[in-house]
């Protein structure tokens, strides 16, 4: 992956969690979204819906761990790895 | 695959001669028999929506939908049966079971060889889900429940149930076999409910039941976030398809009604009044099945909106339905407060829908914070 397509990457995943939590809503890209409770419990669901959706990846029981999705950095990280792990 | 079409007249010709001639009959006993869930077991309904390679029927949420449909409109204790063993349990173990827990558990629920119920609602722990009271705790390698449940549809039936507890490592979702649990797991029946009177409820305490660790379902600590929250998802979708079945059977039994009765020398149909009630049932009926077809369309296309709709859709139907067999048993004068017709029977299974699968308040209070933060997201 680029360092292009990690900026779109975390664009598009910016996008995202604003369109969920507002659009004024404020975070930085290590904010952690969970704890600052900026989102509800089904937030989770519909971001693994949105990974897969718009990236093209499928998100498997053994990825669900809240480190993965914390933040946009952690996002970013696991779309990256998902992504390396298929192509290889 | 076959047609939408031909899976909808396959769905109501089982319906309308296994389930529909019965179902009065069920709801007075209490209980839907076990040859009738054998049927529907027979006919490959209990796994509909699960992946050919473990027995299922393969079908898409669209195929679900037709099929909560007929067998709502028909009976809604024996569609609770679809809602709780297909769609709160074995979709979920399909989409987060690990590859060993799919291929052990996934044949026996999709052929009906087992029921599943799912038990997350306690005497004390409604609405608030996440705050349950029953506990596990770790023995060796293996884990002990202790806590009691509630309302636990087809509970009294079951074989397996998915079990959700609190402890050291936050919420988990277990898998519970009645078999293996011996004295420990009690099951009583609560009878007396309002409504899906035949959906053998019952009431469960867990006294160190034992579960191996291979049965925990999901990732630990995320049974709520994961779990729950899928499986009332689907749970909702067949709840609201299920609803739309019972606005289309307030709708026939009140066109039937108002086409023979006669009252001051005409039909009821030629009362402007009624004509009012049948076309509020119409519109019900029409716009709780668009927006279980819009949500329909956004599951099958794994769009990330598909939670919200869902969400909308079982809210509006399930009121929906309350209204369409409002209207119909106010049609039906006296009749409709007798159990000689089934209108009083949709009455008061429609009135369970607004309770289960998350209230109408929990629905209002999502599709409100998601409609207030992003409209757009519920517009498009
Ligand atoms: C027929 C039937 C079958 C069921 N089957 C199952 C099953 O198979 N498995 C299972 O686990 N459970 C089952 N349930 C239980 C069901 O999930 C619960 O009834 C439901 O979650 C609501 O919880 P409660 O009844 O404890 O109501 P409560 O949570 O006590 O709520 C009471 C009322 O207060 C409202 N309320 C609560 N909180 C708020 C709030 N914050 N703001 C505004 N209003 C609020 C509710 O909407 C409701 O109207 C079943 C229930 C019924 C009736």
């Amino acid at each position: 992956m680029t360092a292009n397509d990690n900026d779109q990457l975390k664009s598009d995943i910016r996008d995202y969690f604003k369109s969920n939590m507002g659009k004024d809503a404020r975070f930085a890209d290590g904010d952690d979204i969970f704890a600052d409770g900026l989102v509800n419990s089904l937030f989770a669901l519909q971001l693994v819906t949105f990974l897969e959706d718009s990236f093209k990846i499928t998100v498997e029981n053994d990825d669900l761990d809240l480190q993965n999705f914390r933040s946009v950095d952690a996002i970013a990280d696991f779309v990256g790895r998902k992504r390396n792990n298929s192509a290889a | 695959m076959a047609s939408y079409d031909a899976l909808r007249a396959e769905f109501e010709a089982f319906a309308a001669e296994q389930i529909a001639p019965f179902a009065d009959e069920w709801d007075r006993n209490g209980a839907v028999p076990e040859s009738a869930i054998r049927a529907m077991a027979e006919a490959g309904f209990l796994g509909l929506s699960i992946p050919e390679e473990f027995g299922g029927r393969g079908l898409d949420q669209r195929g679900v939908m037709l099929l909560n449909m007929a067998v709502g409109e028909a009976c809604s204790s024996m569609r609770s049966l679809l809602t709780v063993h297909l769609a709160l349990v074995s979709e979920t173990i399909a989409r987060w079971g690990t590859p060993e827990q799919k291929t052990r558990l996934l044949p026996d629920l999709a052929s009906g060889r087992k029921i599943a119920a799912f038990a997350l609602s306690e005497p004390l722990t409604g609405s608030d889900a996440k705050n349950v009271h029953t506990r596990y705790v770790r023995d060796g390698d293996r884990y002990r429940l202790t806590g009691r449940k509630k309302w636990t549809t087809f509970g009294q039936r079951a074989d397996l149930f998915l079990v959700v507890a609190d402890g050291e490592e936050g919420v988990c979702a277990f898998l519970l076999d009645r078999s293996k649990a011996g004295k420990s797991l009690l099951l009583g029946p609560l009878d007396g409910m309002l409504g899906t009177r035949a959906s053998l409820v019952a009431e469960m305490e867990m006294s160190g039941c034992a579960v191996d660790e291979r049965d925990v379902l999901g990732r630990r600590g995320l049974g709520f976030l994961q779990i729950v929250n899928t499986a009332l998802d689907n749970g909702r979708f067949s709840v609201a398809a299920g609803c739309v079945g019972i606005a289309r059977a307030a709708l026939r039994a009140a066109a039937q009604h108002a086409n023979t009765r006669e009252q001051f020398g005409s039909k009821l149909r030629d009362f402007q009044l009624i004509r009012r009630r049948a076309a509020a049932i119409a519109l019900d009926a029409r716009t709780a099945a668009l927006l279980c077809e819009d949500a329909a369309a956004l599951r099958d296309g794994g769009s990330p909106k598909a939670i919200m709709r869902t969400a909308m859709a079982k809210y509006h139907a399930s009121a929906a339905a309350n209204r369409a067999a409002d209207h119909a048993v106010q049609i039906h004068g006296a009749l409709g407060c007798h159990e000689s017709s089934p209108v009083q029977r949709y009455f008061r299974d429609a009135r369970v829908m607004e309770i289960i699968e998350g209230s109408t308040e929990m629905q209002e209070l999502l599709i409100g914070e998601q409609a207030i933060k992003n409209p757009d997201l519920i517009i498009d």
